[in-house]
């Protein structure tokens, strides 16, 4: 099927090693494994060590991520990613779920 | 041994605000490297508020600023900004950073997060820029999207400590539903009201149908304030706070020296004229030549060479020039040569706050040294009475620390009867000199009375005196006091006529009286005449006897030696024998 073989893009802006982050960390790649293995491209960004480049994006809350890829629009989610239905609905993946 | 001093104390410990009359009321502005916290319902004027207080510090105090705009965009503020004048473009290179902060639309939760990122991206600009000012604008909007009270909590205290860190002037505003807002605990910032070292609140309400802003400093620690509800305007140039009376204004300029009424007779009642810089109050019934005796003063004024404004709440400036140029008042010549500025306030509309805060620019604008308010009473009319009496006494205050003459007329209502206070707004308190006009009905007729009810700091005469107009100008007649009342009108007419013969006749007996003492003098003065010549004949003749009998006397002693010779008696035997 040529739509999975789409490449996701995602960016996921940190703070730090603060707990929250964290967990945004071990959910994303948590969701990856289980719904696109091999098709998924991670870009981490801490905003402690890169407030320009937050400032430039226009992120205001941690951790917030974004998916760059597949298009439309990009989406932006914010929170540690823990609840994982609304977050397939968003990133266009319901059709994967159980 | 030196002595410790903190350097806390080298620094200024506030942050001026630039907003005229607010800086007064907090005793030199906000908390410096402090959070103050601004409360208010909508379009309350929070966002110009806070933009101010970042232009002031990034054109006058040298401190960049940083303006986070959660609510509106950084475009639109500033485009709704563009009206006061503050030329932000030129401003937004260097000095003043807007961001850009509101949550989109499209923004899609899961899970708990916080504000680290944009507070991460904040220090970077803060540090870039060394911005010293920071403004968090409508923060109850990020709020909103956080779960529950205590990650909310977690949140502001999160900024707080973040602000403290980089000793940032920092402001907070947030939405809050008016008067409300003072009731602390029902609120759903109320523990930020406690974290802050400031807290302001913004109210917008509508009194009686008129529209009415005011300030209120809640709490403000470790310095004293003015605790009242301040009313503010927004103006041509942003926020202007009607501070009531501060320290700074004792100054006011006291002065001994006088400036005519415009009417001679009334000065002379006065002891001279008013005082300059005084508050002056003529109340009266409709009809009683209350803005005539305005006029007066604006026209004497004029000619004095000084700068006059006339604000007229009845009618149109145009009117105002004929009405007076009726009673012997020509104004039109100072309006020509700009000395005097006619304004018309009828169409003004709004509080009474507008009222004075319209006056004191155009006051300011003509740099004006006297002021004609006719009448005043109309600012009863717009909102509640107390609001009047404490703009009358901002008005008073205002004047004398400027010392700018003026002159308020008030309107008495014939209706309301007794109830003086209320038309004159308690001005009649605050007045230094209080002239009322009245009508007396005498005879069947009416005539206008005047009297100086008080006069501080000035002997004034106690008597009613009757006020007439006429093309030639205004004037005050004498007045005839007859069986305890004073006469007016006709009556003072007939009693004038009464005198005048009285007076004919006593000026004709006196020359009747002076002709016949003349002629007793001429006779008199004959009679000396007539006795002096007699006496000066005595005085010959005597004198001619005594030259004749000398004469004699010589003779006869000649004669004697003679015979002596001739009988050749020998001058020895002559002398021995007498």
């Amino acid at each position: 099927m040529s739509r999975h073989a789409k490449k996701f893009k995602f960016r996921l802006y940190v703070a730090g090693d603060a707990q929250n982050s964290a967990q945004a960390i071990a959910n994303l790649t948590a969701l990856c494994r289980a719904y696109l293995r091999d098709r998924h491209d991670i870009e981490l960004v801490n905003v402690f060590r890169e407030p320009k480049r937050a400032l430039a994006d226009g992120i205001l809350m941690t951790p917030t991520l974004v998916k760059l890829s597949p298009s439309p629009a990009p989406t932006r989610i914010v929170g540690t990613l823990s609840q994982r239905q609304p977050l397939l609905q968003a990133l266009g993946l319901e059709a994967l779920a159980p | 041994m030196k002595p410790y001093r903190s350097p806390h104390f080298r620094t200024p410990l506030k942050a001026p605000t630039g907003i005229l009359g607010f800086d007064e009321i907090t005793g030199g502005g906000l908390p410096r490297n402090r959070t103050t916290l601004l409360l208010g319902g909508p379009g309350s004027g929070k966002t110009v508020f806070a933009l101010q207080f970042l232009v002031h510090g990034a054109r006058q105090c040298k401190e960049p600023g940083i303006f986070v705009a959660f609510e509106e965009s950084a475009k639109r503020i500033v485009a709704n900004a563009e009206g006061f004048g503050w030329k932000l473009s030129a401003l937004r290179r260097k000095k003043l950073y807007f961001m850009d902060a509101q949550p989109l639309c499209d923004m899609v939760q899961s899970g708990s997060f916080d504000l680290s990122g944009m507070l991460a991206a904040l220090g970077a600009q803060t540090k870039a820029m060394g911005a010293r000012r920071i403004v968090f604008d409508a923060l109850d909007v990020v709020l909103a999207l956080l779960p529950d009270t205590a990650t909310k909590r977690r949140e502001v205290y999160r900024l707080h400590e973040w602000l403290l860190e980089r000793e940032l002037s920092g402001l907070i505003t947030a939405k809050a539903g008016g008067d409300e807002a003072s009731t602390i605990s029902s609120h759903q910032f109320g523990f930020m009201q406690f974290m802050v070292d400031c807290a302001v609140i913004l109210n917008h309400g509508v009194v009686m149908g008129v529209s009415q802003r005011n300030l209120r400093v809640q709490k403000y620690r470790g310095t004293s304030f003015d605790e009242n509800e301040s009313p503010f305007l927004i103006g041509t140039s942003g926020l202007e706070v009607d501070a009531t009376r501060t320290t700074n204004r004792v100054h006011a300029s006291v002065s001994s020296e006088r400036v005519s009424s415009g009417v001679k007779r009334l000065d002379t009642m006065l002891g001279g004229g008013y005082y300059r810089g005084a508050s002056v109050l003529i109340t009266g019934f409709p009809g009683t030549a209350k803005t005539t005796l305005g006029g007066a003063f604006a026209e004497a004024a004029c000619r004095r060479g000084e700068r006059t404004l006339f604000v007229s709440f009845d009618s149109d400036k145009n009117e105002v020039v004929r009405d007076l140029a009726s009673v012997g008042i020509q104004l039109a010549r100072f309006v020509k040569n700009g000395r005097l500025r006619l304004a018309s306030a009828r169409t003004i509309t709004g509080s009474a706050e507008m009222y004075l805060g319209r006056i004191k620019t155009l006051a300011t604008e003509h740099k004006a040294r006297c002021l004609v308010i006719d009448p005043m009473s109309t600012w009863s009319k717009s909102g509640s009475d107390s609001n009047g009496h404490s703009v009358t006494e901002r008005l008073t205050d205002w004047s004398k620390a400027n010392g700018i003459t003026l002159v308020c007329t008030s309107l008495l209502d014939e209706m309301s009867g007794g109830k003086d206070g209320v038309s004159t707004m308690q001005l009649s308190t605050l007045a230094d000199t209080w002239i009322q006009l009245s009508y007396l009905l005498q005879a069947g007729e009416r005539n206008r009375g005047l009297s100086i009810i008080k006069s501080r700091g000035t002997a004034h005469s106690n008597q009613v005196r009757e006020l007439i107009l006429s093309d030639a100008g205004v004037t005050l007649a004498d007045t005839y006091s007859a069986g305890g009342e004073v006469l007016m009108g006709t009556l003072r007419w007939e009693k004038e006529g009464a005198e005048r013969v009285a007076t004919e006749v006593t000026e004709v007996a006196g020359k009747l009286k002076r002709v016949r003492l003349d002629a007793e003098e001429a006779e008199l003065g004959v009679r000396v005449k007539s006795l002096q010549v007699e006496l000066q004949a005595k005085q010959v003749e005597k004198a001619l006897l005594a030259r004749t009998t000398e004469i004699h006397k010589g003779e006869l002693s000649q004669g004697r030696t003679r015979m002596d010779e001739l009988r050749g008696a020998d001058v020895a035997a002559a002398g021995s024998t007498p």
